[in-house]
């Protein structure tokens, strides 16, 4: 047992933060570490830079042309580009749709996409959640009926993560109603541009547009960009779900929020003294510190365990819940060590470089937003409910 | 970094949990309970014949393993409820010993730890002080002696113990501020109030009135003793959370089987949702229990002792003590909660894993004391 990283550890560590001192845009940073508003530009932009010292793929094995990480390197990688305010990694394209193309998609396929997640020609977007199945995402309806060499796709997905950015998306459509609702679901990858596809904004509770509806009528789908097994999708969602066991618990990212709560703590003024020097703002800091140390050795454990060749089962539904509960009380923080500055609702400060009145909004107009928005946390990728049920019945056995 | 045990650690582990099972399961434990002191001799005899007491302890007196396997050992002393004075003697005092002792002290004392003939209190806390580390009891040079007096309060194990670890400030110490003796409890001078505890433990409060120590042979080490003393609580802490990891995880699995036989509106409870999702959030809790556990052992074994690191394992012990805490109050409640009725029965384990729980979190500062040496923490960084 050694809870410090090994000197190669270290090592690999000083390298990746030597890279994103040299190659991170400051300007790019500085949006991230303050909540202001990233075009597509500034995203993909950064996976270039990545791309052009193959690390664009951080979780992808070298076959595919990933580096070939460690589950601790991997971590490390998250940690430090999280940590200097990079934009995250375009999850949809590298973390979601591509370990399901390596494990169960056509040589093909392979060839054809993997390179271009790679180097960012593809933004992926994901269709699984329509209004009527959510939780129950198995009891969707979005159907798909074979054509010749072609599936006719035909329903409404919502809760699309900027799709309006996207440029393919891996859906789920029932192509068979026959059996339990699991077994009649296939998984297509679908050209954003394919004629009958309908991309409608929803608009969010901070006023922000992130999610989208998208509409399919008659959308003809190749049975080529099928993956695996007609019928099969549901497993291989499966598989993507267990892929994403530990980026989940989203710890680079609240590491650095909470130096960034202290460090606001420190800045404003409460009746002439730092907000930090009173004892009970200065608590509730300590308590989420407290529980972000838990979670992280947790998160550590399980690299370890990954390591070691061992698998750890379903801890990853502890770490969501874990996780997306630290983001929630960080982001309510942030929020509230604002006082009365947290009412105002100032959207064109969320704007790079705006400079204007009321006097300081550059810095905290974005608090509110964020606080209303990190709502999401513990209802998307499987609801906190939802993730305390599979702990129940897979790991208690109840 | 890594944080996988390797085989023998397990293997330690294994031998205990088996040997517990086997010699202290939950109808033997109430012979242990039933007893003036709540301890067993017998039990504590058997445990020495083990080599469970020689865990931790320096190679040159007979010792095995190290932090790890003791860690590893408190969770199976948390799992089985074990009642003698294990975390005392062995993860508390003989450290302590073993780090500050003299040669001949080290000689004299640790082996016949390892032989089970000498069991240990540290006498550190005072009523006055709650969980501050403030000390009042002092020790005077009279001559070749010192002389003791003062007050402690709650020394735990203090009413089976052989030998008594004493903090006492030193009036006249020429540079030293605190120093540890070795007081016998059947000393002139000594007076002791032995008392059990909710758990089924005992105490005592130690009364010191003018006790005449040789300064050479009863005074443990010579330098001046405030590290290792706050060395050996965290130690303790840190023994403590794997003890109380060890109580979570078996009442938790009790709590299970409990839902999973125990029938109403004709069917198991443990399908009702409400109660799944309290068990979910019990085994989230004691999950992150067990790595708060795990740093802090780390921590305190970590041989550092650079002024960082001072300060980083004083607030990660405190962190995890904090969050053990919180979690062992938390686990205990909800586990005799989903019992219903019988939750509140002595003759269930439950109950018994609740109140130790409970006094865990209330041992060496509560989660609130630990919450503020985090958040002191916290002002002391921003000023820097």
């Amino acid at each position: 047992m050694d809870l410090e990283y090994s000197a190669a550890e270290k090592l690999f560590r000083d390298e990746i933060r030597a890279f994103i001192g040299k190659n991170l845009p400051k300007e790019v940073a500085a949006k991230v570490l303050g909540h202001k508003r990233l075009s597509r530009e500034d995203i993909i932009g950064w996976h270039r830079i990545l791309h052009t010292r193959g690390w664009s793929g951080p979780t992808w094995p070298k076959e595919f042309g990933g580096p070939g990480w460690t589950a601790v390197e991997q971590h490390i990688f998250d940690e430090e580009c999280t940590a200097a305010g990079a934009p995250p990694v375009i999850a949809f394209g590298v973390r979601m749709v591509a370990p399901v193309i390596m494990k169960y998609g056509s040589a093909a396929q392979q060839q054809f996409f993997l390179p271009r997640i790679l180097s960012g020609e593809h933004w992926w977007c994901q269709g699984y959640s329509e209004p009527g199945a959510g939780s129950d995402l198995a009891s969707l309806k979005t159907t798909a009926v074979r054509r010749g060499d072609a599936y006719v796709v035909n329903g409404q997905k919502t809760w699309n993560t900027l799709g309006h950015f996207a440029d393919w998306m891996f859906c789920l459509a029932r192509t068979s109603t026959e059996g339990r609702s699991q077994e009649g679901i296939s998984f297509l990858l679908i050209d954003m541009k394919t004629k009958g596809i309908t991309v409608r904004p929803i608009a969010l509770i901070d006023g922000e547009y992130e999610v989208n509806e998208v509409w399919l009528d008659d959308v003809e789908v190749p049975v080529a960009q099928r993956v695996g097994e007609e019928n099969k999708g549901w497993t291989y969602a499966k598989y993507l779900l267990t892929h994403e066991r530990v980026n989940i618990a989203r710890l680079g990212e609240s590491k650095r929020e909470l130096r960034s709560l202290k460090a606001i703590a420190a800045r404003v003024s409460n009746d002439g003294r730092p907000l930090i020097e009173d004892v009970r703002f200065r608590d509730a800091i300590a308590a989420l510190e407290i529980e972000l140390r838990a979670l992280e050795y947790t998160v550590l454990g399980v690299l370890s365990a990954e390591a070691a060749g061992r698998d750890p089962g379903a801890i990853s539904s502890a770490l969501k819940i874990s996780g997306s509960e630290i983001q929630q009380t960080l982001s309510e923080l942030k929020m509230r060590a604002l006082g009365p500055r947290a009412l105002p609702h100032v959207p064109e400060a969320l704007d790079a470089g705006w400079q204007g009145e009321p006097s300081g909004a550059e810095w905290w107009a974005a608090l509110s937003g964020r606080y209303f928005n990190m709502r999401k946390t513990s209802i998307y990728s499987g609801s906190n409910e939802i993730q305390r049920n599979i702990i129940a019945h897979r790991l208690l056995g109840l | 970094m890594q944080f996988e045990f390797n085989e023998e650690q397990l293997a330690l582990q294994e031998s205990v949990r088996r040997f517990l099972t086997q010699r202290y399961d939950f109808e033997t434990r109430r012979n242990s309970l039933a007893k003036p002191t709540g301890s067993s001799d017998e039990i504590w005899q058997a445990f020495a014949e083990q080599g469970f007491l020689s865990i931790g302890l320096p190679e040159a007196h007979g010792g095995i393993g190290g932090a790890t396997e003791l860690m590893l050992t408190m969770e199976e002393i948390g799992r089985a409820l074990v009642l003698e004075p294990y975390l005392s003697t062995v993860a508390l005092c003989a450290p302590l010993i073993a780090d500050h002792g003299t040669d001949s002290q080290q000689a004299d004392l640790l082996p016949r730890v390892a032989a089970g003939g000498l069991k240990l209190a540290l006498a550190h806390g005072e009523a006055e002080a709650r969980y501050a580390p403030t000390v009042r009891t002092e020790a005077r040079r009279a001559g070749d002696s010192y002389v003791l007096n003062g007050a402690k309060a709650t020394v735990p194990d203090g009413a089976v113990a052989d030998l008594l670890l004493v903090s006492a400030r030193m009036k006249d110490g020429a540079g030293k501020d605190l120093a540890v003796f070795l007081v016998d409890p059947n000393a002139p001078g000594v007076r002791l109030v032995r008392y059990r505890t909710q758990d089924g433990r005992s105490a005592a409060d130690v009364f010191f009135d003018d006790v005449k120590l040789p300064a050479g042979e009863k005074m443990l080490g010579v330098g001046d003793a405030t590290a290792a003393i706050e060395r050996a609580v965290q130690r303790g802490i840190a023994a403590l959370c794997a003890e109380a990891v060890g109580a979570m995880e078996a009442a938790n699995a009790t709590t299970i089987e409990y839902t999973k036989s125990r029938k109403q509106f004709g069917q198991p409870i443990g399908r009702f949702q409400a109660l799944q999702h309290r068990m979910a959030d019990m085994y989230v809790q004691a999950t992150q229990a067990r790595s708060m556990s795990i740093l802090a052992t780390g921590r305190c074994a970590a041989q550092g002792m650079e002024k960082g690191d001072e300060a980083l394992r004083r607030r990660d012990v405190s962190a995890a003590k904090c969050y053990v805490g919180k979690a062992a109050r938390f686990v205990g409640q909800q586990a005799v909660q989903l019992h219903g009725g019988m939750g509140m029965a002595d003759e269930l384990a439950v109950s018994h894993y609740f109140k130790r729980l409970t006094m865990i979190d209330m041992t060496f500062g509560d989660s609130t004391h630990h919450l503020a040496v985090v958040s002191d923490s916290i002002l002391l960084e921003s000023h820097t």
